[in-house]
């Protein structure tokens, strides 16, 4: 049950960055490019992905899920510098090629070897990032 | 190209739907940056089976309504080794540091409220905006 509800949802989520354009690289980047010619899809995705889940995370209150033990605790409140460092490479490296962790997966197929460059590079650097994480952490400490 | 944001409105929906029926389903945050990290870094654990069948699904669908379905789409990557490579190893070391990506923090963070998530949305999309306007400068275009 939890395997098929993984690939229904794998393939929904596919499908909806494949319909929506956002992977094509020029509509994120052109998203990203307020000064050129902006180009606004991807705020119409993310709001309408938005409100999907907006219901979603209300039907979890007092239930539990219908293939698993529990729902994910509340969220988190503390701004780690970890928090704040991903952020600014990860939109460092969105901006530079115009491709995030979904688009880069769901184009795989038809994206050609800048897809799989991009892909391999990607999983590098998450691979890595257990050490950078550690390092940072040992900097904050002795801080 | 006028309707574009309708089509992102729809994709937006079914992509909603999708961590929706994985939150509902398996109790799971659909984060693509966690999903593949997990696998990667091994804390995927016992889920790693589901893991699996969510990528496999991720990369298969699409693939099949380009070849086979009229909805084709091409990528317009950068061919750059260069940017390829720092942009991916940047996007990837980001994600897990930041724990999250635009479908973590953005579309199942910002849907439930989390600061994290509005904060790391905020902030990736300025770098974002900050690296296209340097790329503009640099390189007179994209």
């Amino acid at each position: 049950m939890r395997l098929f509800i993984a690939i229904v949802a794998g393939g929904l989520f596919g499908l909806g960055l494949h319909l929506s354009g956002m992977t094509d690289t020029n509509r994120v980047q052109g998203f990203l490019d307020i000064f050129g010619a902006w180009d606004p899809t991807l705020a119409f995705v993310m709001g309408g992905a938005i409100v999907p889940m907006a219901v979603a995370w209300r039907l979890t209150l007092g239930r539990k899920p219908l293939a698993g033990s529990m729902f994910p605790p509340r969220p988190s409140t503390e701004i780690t510098r970890r928090l704040v460092i991903g952020s600014v490479l990860f939109g460092i490296g969105w901006g530079l090629v115009g491709l995030c962790p979904g688009p880069a997966m769901a184009s795989l197929g038809y994206g050609g070897i800048p897809g799989v460059v991009f892909l391999v590079a990607m999983m590098v650097g998450m691979a890595a990032a257990p050490r950078v994480s550690q390092i940072l952490d040992r900097r904050t400490a002795s801080a | 190209m006028e309707v574009s944001w309708l089509w992102g409105l729809f994709g937006g929906l079914i992509i909603g739907t999708a961590a929706s029926i994985l939150l509902l389903g398996n109790g799971r945050i659909m984060g693509a940056s966690g999903i593949l990290g997990g696998l990667l870094d091994g804390t995927a654990r016992r889920g790693w089976a589901e893991a699996v069948a969510f990528v496999a699904a991720l990369i298969a669908v699409p693939a099949l309504f380009h070849y086979l379905g009229t909805a084709r789409v091409e990528t317009h990557a950068t061919a750059s080794p260069v940017l390829l490579i720092a942009g991916g190893l940047a996007v990837g070391l980001g994600t897990r540091l930041a724990n999250g990506c635009t479908s973590g923090h953005g579309v199942c963070g910002i849907s439930r409220l989390s600061i994290r998530g509005i904060i790391a949305t905020l902030i990736y999309i300025g770098a974002g905006v900050a690296t296209v306007a340097g790329l503009r400068a640099l390189m007179g275009g994209l």
